[in-house]
């Protein structure tokens, strides 16, 4: 039974998302696909890259973590921390592929040995301190992407990056990322702990009882030598301060430049549209372009003309009519039909549901354009698989809109 | 008290992983559910400051404190269930906790907090702070009733684990501490926090989907969690989530997905319930139904992969309209059905 006129008019709907244009405007030189984890962001950065290649764009994906089938058939099958070319991508048009894979460390060394003399370098390198700092994965990965997204921007190489941001718990670390570590590098504690190494012992006289009191306890839970290496790492990494925060400030500006177009990914679901409900809001507070929202994985269906409870009603009377006295028949005539209404009636109404959900960020988020791509039978992991994806994405208009296959 | 066995008896933590997207939190609460029998009191909980917890039992923003969230899932015949409790845990509130507990300094810790320590452990050393999350879930675990009392407080711990990619180091907690300090206080409590998670006491559960990515990150996952403890830290199950089940029998299934089923069987029996077949319903119809028959076939490709790592699985199924507390006592119905609790 289709639902009552009165609640089909209070749909809203999305408008649509552009994509070619984005991909097609020379002045769009970075595009930055964000989300939380699990919701295809790396398939669809690359899927965004290719597209762009093939329509003449001289692109470069910049990858954190992708599904080991997908980076072999970009060819990235070494982390080697540079853009490596794509082989198999269409350059008639006079674009090229270029990807890599984000080596987080190697990333984070290239800059301290950039930033100090080979001494002081040396010394951060071994420190254990630094060490876990640039292995470990919460903030720093985020931080080193935003820093290689500048370095490739910097370069000047390639006329269009597109980046896909770390698998991070929420989609707004790597945004915080930057400013967190500048915020730590100001910390009041990071200045007292350089004190003693900048002005000698003697200047701690001075210093009021806070400081004995801090450093009393922080022996106390750390040890001593661990504080120690941590004043160490601390000194030496001080030089490079301005330097770091100068690097994060100008990476945040380019952000907010025009030439930048964020796209929010996310699976129709609770948690991932929450999420993007929540960057999309911090998008807008820091200045930050966003062209829009990526729906990934949405399920549709050919029969939509047939609603789930009618499907399932259906299903029912064909039960009853090969049972009919409530005894399972020995060779039951619709089973297929049975199953056939069954499933639809499931899939209408998970497509119902993921659709409500998406309304709801629709109602709060009115003039954001979206892009709907369909769940694919199976997980994208070779450029014809990319190439659906930006097809999908880009050619919007020829498919029915949002609660419209009812 | 039942005498039931189940598969992880003897378990008092169970850490739960999974990579974004498949319902790892879903799967924590519904297992406290399930653990949280006769009487027993489960405490789970939240690591990443996400409030999932409090969304899925719809109750306030959980704070850094234990708070009654659920009533247990009822034993069949042993009347109500015991009591989940669920906790928000955060390194800053475990570093005041830690303070107080093994120093008596709650007050110096405040001061370290505004100082910044907390944002300097969290930056400088993530190790350190996962110590501090990991430390308040085993505390938790083997808290007594009173020091003559043997008797635990908990049943059983559920933690809401950091994801796949991530879990082998939050759990590593000594080889982590012991880069940073060889030595005092901080390296002692990582010892004693290793010791629990290296005990057969504590169960590292993933929860996967039946697709490629997730399975994928799933066995590299439990191969990490060995290479990285040499198979110290014991795995647990895999709960495969969202499963969607076969509507059609395996020579149908087959036939369905090989586009060999006949339309006009369906044909016949859309116009038996009523159904007019107009443009081509029954076509469409089968078209879903070979893509079920496909996505079923893809499935049990994944879960054959899935098995290849010996271990125990269980299957939950895909709720259609989105998980409510209901659905949540029927996947911790199905858990215990299947033996998981």
């Amino acid at each position: 039974m289709s639902e009552p006129a009165a609640s089909r008019k209070q749909r809203v709907s999305a408008p649509k998302l552009d994509m070619d244009r984005i991909i097609d405007d020379r002045r769009t030189r970075i595009i930055v696909c964000c989300g939380s984890g699990g919701v295809g962001k790396t398939t669809a950065a690359a899927a965004i890259g290719l597209r762009a290649a093939e329509r003449g764009r001289q692109a470069c994906v910049l990858t954190v973590d992708p599904a080991r089938r997908l980076a072999q058939s970009m060819g990235l099958t070494s982390l080697d921390n540079t853009p490596r070319q794509v082989d198999g991508v269409d350059t008639a048009g006079g674009g090229s592929l270029h990807a890599m894979m984000l080596d987080m460390k190697r990333t984070f060394d290239e800059i301290v040995e950039a930033h100090a003399d080979p001494d002081r370098a040396a010394q951060i390198l071994a420190n254990p301190f630094y060490q876990s700092l640039s292995s470990s994965f919460a903030g720093t990965q985020e931080y080193m992407a935003m820093e290689k997204l500048g370095q490739l921007r910097h370069a000047d190489e390639w006329d269009l990056i597109v980046v896909d941001t770390p698998p991070s718990r929420s989609a707004l670390d790597f945004l915080d990322a930057p400013q967190r570590l500048g915020r730590f590098l100001d910390g009041r504690l990071i200045r007292l702990l350089t004190v003693p190494a900048k002005a000698g012992m003697s200047y701690m006289k001075v210093l009021n009882a806070g400081f004995a009191m801090m450093t009393g306890a922080l022996t106390k839970i750390l040890g001593a030598q661990v504080l120690k290496d941590a004043q160490t790492f601390v000194t030496a990494f001080d030089t490079m301060f301005g330097g770091f925060r100068e690097r994060a400030e100008w990476t945040y500006r380019l952000l907010q430049a025009p030439g930048t177009a964020f796209l929010v990914v996310a699976a129709p679901e609770p948690d991932a549209l929450r999420e993007a409900s929540y960057f999309v809001e911090r998008l807008d507070a820091e200045r930050m372009p966003l062209a829009g929202l990526v729906l990934n994985r949405v399920h549709t269906s050919p029969a939509g003309r047939l609603s789930a409870a009618r499907s399932l009603a259906a299903a029912e009377t064909l039960e009853m009519q090969d049972r009919p006295n409530g005894s399972s028949s020995d060779a039951p005539r619709y089973s297929i039909a049975v199953a056939a209404l069954r499933m639809h009636a499931e899939r209408m109404q998970l497509g119902k549901r993921e659709r409500r959900i998406a309304e709801h960020f629709t109602s709060a988020h009115p003039a954001i354009p979206v892009a709907e791509v369909i769940a694919q039978p199976e997980d994208v992991h070779d450029l014809d698989g990319l190439r659906v994806i930006g097809t999908i994405l880009s050619q919007q208009n020829s498919l029915a809109p949002l609660g419209q296959h009812e | 008290m039942t005498t039931r066995d189940t598969d992880w008896d003897g378990v008092r933590l169970h850490v739960v992983t999974g990579k974004g997207g498949t319902g790892k939190t879903t799967v924590a609460a519904a297992l406290a559910l399930a653990l949280a029998s006769a009487g027993r009191k489960v405490l789970l909980i939240e690591v990443e400051g996400r409030q999932g917890i409090a969304r899925l039992f719809d109750c306030p923003p959980l704070p850094y404190q234990e708070r009654k969230v659920a009533i247990g899932l009822g034993a069949q015949g042993a009347g109500q269930g015991g009591d989940v409790y669920a906790l928000a845990v955060d390194p800053e509130g475990a570093l005041l906790d830690y303070l107080e507990m093994f120093y008596n300094l709650r007050r110096t810790g405040k001061a370290l907090t505004k100082l910044g320590v907390v944002d300097f452990a969290t930056t400088i050393a993530p190790g350190l702070s996962d110590v501090l999350v990991t430390g308040k879930a085993t505390e938790a675990a083997r808290r007594r009733v009173d020091r003559r009392d043997d008797s635990h407080v908990y049943h059983a711990v559920v933690m809401d684990a950091p994801p796949t990619g991530r879990i082998s180091r939050f759990l590593d907690v000594s080889t982590e501490v012991s880069g940073l300090a060889k030595v005092g206080p901080i390296k002692t409590h990582s010892d004693t926090v290793a010791r629990v998670i290296r005990s057969p006491q504590t169960a590292v559960h993933f929860v996967t989907t039946l697709e490629e990515m997730p399975v994928q990150e799933t066995l590299d996952g439990l191969a990490d969690l060995r290479e990285r403890t040499g198979g110290a830290i014991r795995p647990g199950g895999i709960f495969i989530n969202m499963a969607r089940p076969a509507m059609l029998d395996g020579a149908d299934l087959a036939a369905a997905a090989g586009g060999s089923l006949d339309v006009t069987e369906l044909a016949v029996g859309l116009k038996a319930a009523g159904i007019s077949d107009n443009h081509g319903l029954a076509a469409d119809l089968m078209t879903e139904l070979r893509e079920h028959a496909q996505q079923v076939a893809l499935q049990d490709r994944e879960r054959e992969e899935l098995l290849t790592s010996g271990r125990p699985h269980y299957e939950l199924p895909m709720i259609p309209d989105g998980i409510d507390l209901a659905s949540l006592y029927q996947l911790a119905t199905a858990l215990r059905e299947q033996g998981a609790a």
